[in-house]
């Protein structure tokens, strides 16, 4: 029981790093990515293979695949992000299925449906993180999220995170205030991508196997429930929506109902979500985080 | 085989493959010229309605082949279309208009949640398992000097053509289609007019998905039924809508026809690995983004403060 709820960290873990990316591209930006997946694949395989067949370390293979995640981002970004957001959203569905049906298709580098087994296991200072021994793996992907976590919101409450939510707020006006709307457009992406790209690399590192099936659009789906369900644009609540989306998702299991509840229900439940947040609270759980620094000065000195 | 046979060989299969797309992609393109929106769940109305298709024939249809099979055939369609229409007309009015006012992302994502719900909703009832639906006639091909056209594609190269023909009039002739053309152009002034926009858009949404059921329904017969055979096929349209201009009904057409064309001319000519077919779509959608942006038949639109 303990052991299976560790796994649910673990994956509620990975699944928030790549939340708090989908965050800063749907949650400040306003675009709408449906590729979380993809990028997800990208950084998976890329240590999976960079580890298995050419031997390489961990630690190597993880700025390689956020990067060449983050890569894969500019290329789609670029044409895409010029253009209203609606594209985007099409043009990155298309992007995730492509992903899948080239590690499918492509033998000689991804193996095809079988995908690559034995991946090695990390080691910190000669020191070896055993997936089995959870303990261990779920501190090393929570030190990740925690860092990711300090990064994103000490970018979003930088002057780039200021100009991402002018542009979400009205394009058309930022741009005439002097921001670059595609360039800080197509860098959102390319952050949001890479560090899907890092939870790729973490995901094949915990299962030491990849297999095509594991990234399909469900896992895109998911992310963006995470996002959804906690609040847009508010980092603390993304984390807490990937909490309970994976619980939501392990719950049958949990209380051992998994022969009772069919595998499409929590699909269809997630659906819903979407669907009923839209209308009823379109803010999320807790809502978008209010952080204003005059605001709250003036606040300060005007109770007196 | 002749090269030119074989021309009109792939000319035959792309034209057929195109008129399915552009069915589907009129939906997308009806209501995005009148909500920009993109309904997601479009591709998975195609799905339902297959379905319903599928199982009104299996019920109908007798033992034998004859024509009691084909009128069953297009009964079944019917079936599906209405079905599809409803569906529908009850997405619209759960899932997207209490988010007209809200902002652009909150539509798409209920959009994408109704996707969801209908492809897994399916699974769960139906199966995962694809479902074989049987010819009502011999489909063996027929030739025509040296190209071969089978009775599949001559039925949805009619089917396609009648379809086509009768949106246009209705869109361009009558009354209500006058009214969805003005509140597409511009809805408050429609409104001000006294055209209900409302229903306007809910008989946009009907037509678009019985559109899509009847290209579903059509294309069942070769991929068989299956809970997401509507998205790759309806992610292709959509490519095919904006190629064409979105927002623009002969536009969606001729996209449609093009991408078909392209694809088929594509793997035959291009030497593009059969499985890499559906890269195709995306390649295109990417080059025209870049290049013309608005879609062949599409107007530039200014964005205004």
């Amino acid at each position: 029981m303990l052991n299976f709820i560790l796994l649910i960290l673990i994956y509620t873990g990975i699944y928030a790093l790549m939340a708090v990316g989908q965050n800063l591209i749907t949650g400040y930006v306003g675009l709408l990515s449906l590729t979380q997946a993809g990028f997800f694949a990208i950084g998976s395989y890329a240590t999976a293979i960079l580890s298995v067949t050419y031997g390489w370390n961990f630690w190597m293979t993880l700025p390689v695949a956020a990067i060449l995640a983050g890569f894969f981002g500019f290329l789609i970004g670029l044409p895409t992000l010029r253009l209203k957001g609606d594209y985007l959203a099409i043009a990155t569905l298309g992007f995730g299925e492509i992903v899948r049906n080239i590690l499918n298709n492509w033998d000689k580098l991804t193996n095809g449906p079988m995908g690559i087994q034995r991946i090695p296991m990390i080691s910190i200072f000669g020191m070896r993180v055993s997936p089995y021994a959870k303990w261990g793996f779920l501190i090393l992907v929570w030190v990740f999220v925690v860092i990711a976590y300090l990064l994103f919101e000490r970018l979003a409450r930088s002057r780039i995170g200021r100009a991402l939510e002018a542009i979400r707020e009205d394009e058309i006006a930022a741009s005439s205030m002097g921001i670059n709307a595609t360039r800080y457009k197509v860098w959102a992406f390319v952050f949001g991508a890479m560090i899907a790209g890092i939870a790729g690399s973490l995901q094949a590192v915990f299962i030491l196997s990849v297999t095509p099936g594991v990234f399909t659009f469900m896992v895109s789906i998911m992310v963006l429930c995470m996002v959804v369900l906690g609040g847009m644009g508010n980092f603390k609540a993304v984390v807490l929506g990937a909490f309970l989306i994976q619980f939501v998702s392990y719950f049958p299991q949990l209380v051992g109902l998994s022969n009772v509840i069919p595998p499409q229900f929590k699909q269809v439940l997630f659906g819903l979500i979407l669907v009923v947040m839209m209308i009823w609270r379109p803010q999320g759980i807790l809502g978008r985080e209010q952080r204003s620094a005059p605001g709250r000065l003036f606040k300060k000195g005007g109770r007196s | 085989m002749g090269s030119s046979a074989e021309f009109f060989q792939h000319l035959m299969n792309g034209l057929t493959l195109g008129g399915i797309y552009a069915l589907i992609a009129l939906g997308y393109t009806m209501v995005y010229g009148i909500l920009k929106f993109i309904n997601f769940a479009h591709g998975d109305i195609l799905m339902v309605g297959s379905y319903i298709g599928l199982f009104i024939f299996d019920a109908i249809r007798g033992q034998s082949l004859g024509p009691w099979t084909i009128i069953a055939f297009f009964i079944a369609m019917l079936g599906g279309m209405i079905f599809s229409a409803g569906l529908g007309m009850a997405i619209e009015r759960i899932a997207y208009k209490p988010l007209r006012k809200a902002t652009r992302l909150a539509p798409l994502l209920s959009a994408i949640g109704v996707s969801f719900i209908l492809s897994n909703m399916a699974a769960w009832m139906w199966g995962t398992k694809s479902r074989k639906l049987e010819y009502p006639f011999d489909n063996s091909p027929l030739y025509i000097g040296e190209v071969s056209i089978t009775p599949h594609q001559i039925l949805i190269l009619i089917v396609v053509i009648v379809m086509m023909i009768s949106l246009k009039l209705f869109v361009d002739r009558s009354r209500i289609g006058k009214a969805m053309r003005a509140t597409s152009l511009d809805q408050d002034t429609a409104k001000l007019m006294g055209i209900k926009a409302d229903r306007i858009i809910a008989i946009t949404f009907a037509i678009g998905s019985a559109l899509a059921a009847t290209a579903g329904f059509l294309i069942a017969l070769e991929i068989k039924v299956y809970p997401s055979m509507g998205t790759m096929t309806g992610l292709k349209a959509f490519v095919a809508a904006v190629v064409g201009g979105i927002g623009n009904i002969s536009g969606a057409m001729v996209g449609g026809i093009l991408l078909g064309l392209l694809e088929t001319f594509g793997v035959a000519l291009l030497g593009i690995p059969y499985g890499l077919r559906d890269t195709i779509a995306f390649v295109a959608l990417i080059i025209i983004l870049l290049v013309k942006p608005e879609g062949l038949l599409g107007k530039v639109e200014k964005e205004k403060v």
